[in-house]
This record gives C-alpha cells, sequence and structure tokens, in this order.
C-alpha cells in the first residue's frame, strides 16, 4: 500500500492535531489553525498595519493574513511631538484595531514575539506559533542604550525619556516640563542619521519652546546634535525658532551624549557636562529587535537589507521587511512605511499567485512639521525604483515648503486624519 | 480543407494577439493601482479622502491630468502639489487619473 498525497495531507493534519496537546507532543501548538495561503505580519504600526489591510483588500480577501501586535492599541508618532507642546493629548493619536478585524477579516494576535523559525516558516510566541507562507516584519526600531553609559530602557523608562515611541514615555516628558522651573533648561539629544523621523527632534524643539514660551517663558531648549548639522529643513527650522521662539532655542552640532548621570541630570559629550532640568535622550536607533530574531538585520547588524520590488529579505526567503527597519536611502517615516507597505502587499499577492511583481515601484513620502500650535512646513518627495542600482532614488522636484503657515498646519491635521484612516479603517 | 486551415490559423492570431494584449492590460491597471496607492495619505484609501484634501475617486480623468500638469508647470500654485507633479512622468498621469476616475464616489 502506498500513500496517495490525500493520505499524505491527513497524516499532516493529524501531527498539527497532535501538536495542539503539548503534554504528547513535542511541537507547540498553532495559536491561529491556518486555513490556505497566509501570510503572518509582525508589527502592527504603519507599516504593519497598512500591509495587512492592502493584502486583505487587493486579494479579495483569498489570502488569509494574522497580524502580530504587542499592543492593544495603535499611537501614532508623527504628531506625537504636539502633545509635548500641548495642542493634542496621546488620546487623540490613539486608535483600536476593531475595524481591521471586522471589516477586513484580519486575525488578530496580541502577543510578543519569542523567536523565528525562517527554516520551518513559523513565529513563535508565549502560548504557541503561527506558521506561514510568507512573513513580513514591521518592527520599527530599538534603541542601542548600550552606546550611551548610564541609559537603559529602565532609565528611559522612569527617568530620562526618549519618547521616541508615541505612548506613556510622550506623557512622562510632559509632565517633567510641567514640573519643570521657568529659568530651567530642556536638553534634547539627537542620534546620528539614520533614525527614525529625520525631522522629528527638529519639531519636538519647536513644540517644547511653544510650551516653555506660554508657559516658562524664561526658560531654553538646548539641542545637543550628533550630527554635523541640521538633517532636514534646516532654514525652515532655524527661522522658526529665530522668528516663534527668540532666544529661546540654542542649537549645538557634533555634540553627541556619550554617558549620563541620571540623579544628578547631566549630559556628558565629548566636549562638556551639560546640566538640565529635563532631559531628552534619544538614543541611537536599530531595527526592531525582532529583526535580530529573524537573522536579518545584516547591514552593520542594524538594518535590514531588502529587494525594493518585494521588500524580501535578502537573508532569508519569504520573510519580507518593511518600514524603519529596511536599509534605505528612504526616509524613515510613517507615510513611507505605509508606501512600502503596499508595495510589499501587491508584490506577496502576485508571489503567491505565480505572478510577477509590479517591477516600477514609484512611492510617495509627505512628512510635515509643526513647529507651533498652528504652523507647519513639509518635505515632500517621490521615490522610483532604479533597476541599474536596485534601489529606490529620489525623483525630480522634491522638496520642502517655501516657508511655514498656518495654511499647512491645517493640511498637517488633515494629513493625520488621512492616514490613520488609510491605515486602520 | 485549405479554408478551414486559414480559419483556424486566424483564430490562433487573434487569440495570440489578444492574449499579451490582455495581460498587459492587467498588469497595466495593477501597476495604476499600485501607483496611486502611496497618495493615500493624504487623500484617503482609493482617493476617499476623509477630509481637507480633494476627493480624487471618480475625478474626471482629463480633469485630473490638467490639474496634475498645471501643477509640474507651476500654473496652478501648490503648498505639495507641485512637488510630487514634477516626480511623476507624463505616463503616469494617465495611470493615476484612469485609476481614480474608475474608483466609486
Amino acid at each position: 500500500m502506498s500513500l496517495d498525497r490525500r493520505d499524505f495531507l491527513k497524516l499532516g493534519v493529524a501531527g498539527i492535531a497532535i501538536g495542539a496537546f503539548p503534554g504528547l507532543a513535542f511541537a507547540s501548538s498553532e495559536i491561529v489553525k491556518k486555513k490556505g495561503q497566509r501570510v503572518v505580519i509582525v508589527g502592527g504600526g504603519f507599516g504593519g498595519a497598512t500591509a495587512a489591510k492592502y493584502i486583505r483588500m487587493w486579494s479579495d480577501n483569498k489570502i488569509e493574513v494574522v497580524l502580530v501586535e504587542r499592543n492593544t492599541k495603535f499611537v501614532s508618532c508623527p504628531m506625537s511631538n504636539t502633545v509635548l507642546g500641548g495642542s493634542r493629548t496621546i488620546d487623540d493619536l490613539t486608535q483600536g484595531y476593531d475595524t481591521l478585524k471586522k471589516k477586513y477579516g484580519i486575525k488578530l494576535v496580541q502577543g510578543e514575539v519569542k523567536a523565528i523559525d525562517s527554516e520551518k516558516q513559523k513565529v513563535m510566541l508565549a502560548n504557541g506559533h503561527l506558521s506561514y507562507d510568507r512573513l513580513i516584519i514591521a518592527p520599527g526600531v530599538d534603541f542601542m542604550f548600550e552606546q550611551i553609559e548610564g541609559l537603559n530602557a529602565e532609565v528611559a523608562a522612569t527617568s530620562i525619556p526618549h519618547a521616541w515611541k508615541a505612548g506613556a514615555q510622550t506623557t512622562l516628558l510632559r509632565k517633567q516640563m510641567e514640573a519643570m522651573p521657568d529659568g530651567g533648561v530642556f536638553a534634547l539629544s539627537i542620534p546620528k542619521a539614520p533614525y527614525r523621523c529625520p525631522p522629528g527632534p527638529y519639531e519636538r524643539a519647536c513644540q517644547v519652546a511653544h510650551y516653555l514660551k506660554n508657559n516658562k517663558p524664561k526658560s531654553k531648549v538646548l539641542i545637543l546634535d550628533a550630527n554635523p548639522d541640521i538633517t532636514s529643513k534646516k532654514g525652515l527650522f532655524m527661522a522658526a525658532w529665530k522668528d516663534l521662539y527668540p532666544g529661546m532655542v540654542e542649537y549645538r552640532a557634533n555634540s553627541a551624549v556619550t554617558k549620563v548621570d541620571v540623579a544628578g541630570k547631566v549630559a556628558k559629550t565629548e566636549f562638556e557636562d551639560v546640566k538640565a532640568d529635563v532631559l531628552n535622550v534619544i538614543p541611537p536607533m536599530k531595527a526592531g529587535a525582532v529583526a535580530a530574531m529573524a537573522g536579518v538585520a545584516s547591514v552593520d547588524g542594524r538594518w535590514c537589507a531588502v529587494d525594493f520590488l518585494t521588500y524580501e529579505s535578502k537573508v532569508h526567503k519569504n520573510l519580507h521587511v518593511i518600514g524603519d527597519a529596511v536599509s534605505a536611502a528612504l526616509p524613515k517615516s510613517g507615510h513611507m512605511a505605509t508606501s512600502q507597505a503596499k508595495v510589499c502587499a501587491a508584490a506577496i499577492i502576485e508571489l503567491m499567485q505565480g505572478q510577477t511583481p509590479d517591477q516600477h515601484p514609484t512611492i510617495v513620502n509627505t512628512c510635515y512639521s509643526m513647529v507651533s500650535d498652528r504652523e507647519a512646513m513639509h518635505v515632500a518627495n517621490v521615490f522610483r525604483f532604479n533597476a541599474e542600482k536596485q534601489a529606490m532614488v529620489s525623483a525630480e522636484g522634491g522638496g520642502v515648503s517655501a516657508q511655514r503657515s498656518e495654511v499647512e498646519g491645517t493640511l498637517a491635521g488633515y494629513w493625520l486624519k488621512n492616514i490613520l484612516n488609510d491605515v486602520l479603517m | 480543407m485549405k479554408m478551414i486551415k486559414q480559419q483556424i490559423l486566424a483564430i490562433v492570431c487573434a487569440i495570440g494577439a489578444m492574449l499579451p494584449m490582455t495581460s498587459a492590460h492587467a498588469d497595466n491597471d495593477k501597476h495604476a493601482r499600485n501607483l496611486s496607492a502611496s497618495c493615500a495619505a493624504c487623500h484617503g484609501t482609493s482617493g476617499h479622502s476623509v477630509g481637507g484634501t480633494p476627493v480624487l475617486a471618480g475625478m474626471d480623468k482629463q480633469l485630473f491630468v490638467a490639474q496634475m500638469q498645471a501643477f509640474k508647470s507651476g500654473a496652478r500654485p501648490a503648498t505639495v502639489m507641485h512637488q510630487h507633479a514634477k516626480g511623476y512622468t507624463d505616463e503616469e498621469f494617465e495611470l493615476l487619473a484612469g485609476f481614480f476616475a474608475a474608483q466609486k464616489r
């Protein structure tokens, strides 16, 4: 008697069934029973949530999507600096995943990934595993605390917040600003590029100055930038500091913070010790921990090299990386993560149907910075795939605002409304 | 017999001519869809803006192309769109216009 294909499949199913009884078997159990072709997505931020929605939408719900996210809610990092300035609350930026589940049939698994087996194509969680045909990781960034003596995750959560992921630390930093004496110093340390959201730290300086101007006008914002110059929208930020917050914002280039004295609130650079009332150290960044777990953070041990037609990792097959974790000449922004997610979603659908992915991905980035409660400016670019370079390159015509304006401040609010709707609704 | 052969040949040729066309057409549609997807951050999913920016879904094709050309040339001043318009080719304007025109408002 020989086994035909059907018998073989039955045996396979029996094998999985045994896995459901941990007492009997060595294997962990499948958390969500797999039906047909499945994409597992790890990380429900801008990139991951968008990929989930668009794979369902563009495959006419034919491909199963399981989205793994450790938080119960989505909190937008874009615009979270305005929580410091006081024109928004963190609740304004917080949204649930209900619509993704109900409208698109995405299976949401709340939990932390423990390991990724790229050979057996499984994602391991504490309570079992998820098998995949293709995996997308959208792990965002993690912080290299070890590069700053005295700093670690615990210190960041309790006394020297980075607040570079919107949430509890954003609220903590705002509280510290409220407790700061008039005439105090808010020191902001910016890591060497690449980091998440290039204009973000300079926008933060504006938002902090905006709060201080109205509440503690004798105070100062001191920027310690590890970079040799302002990395984004330089002229616009310098004008905003000069016009809106005269004498309040001081900028120091080439000032990497290497050590902090937690109790004394002192930041040490190569040249000086800076004593602050509020210390906001944004550490150097790398791809989120899941990238290292998957073994795909191959660029300097920090970022992930991908094929820009599919966002498939250059290290492992059937494993895609999108968003801030990707090594590219693309800005690490929310809009960019959603644009990459859509290229990846379209490519995965084609690949699963045995078709060739779009050979000419062309994507857009639009990024606003709020310099007060009302005024904003932007940077906008089209990026297209260059086959010769195998890279995404900036197209002609991109650039920044001619000047900051209230019109752009209003548009920035609508940008947030539209992008959150596109990602989650 | 000869006629039948010719007819068959004609049919085969016709099918042959149609096949790559249909497939190229589908690819073009998908490329247009993929191109348009990046606009959603400001203009909503498939051009269904939820506020502050024009609804592109269902927009007249000629009007869309004319507006993009005007942004590109500078004839129509803009805060952001002149920069994006300069990044696209005329052919891409047509593809974007076709996709948005086909979306239900």
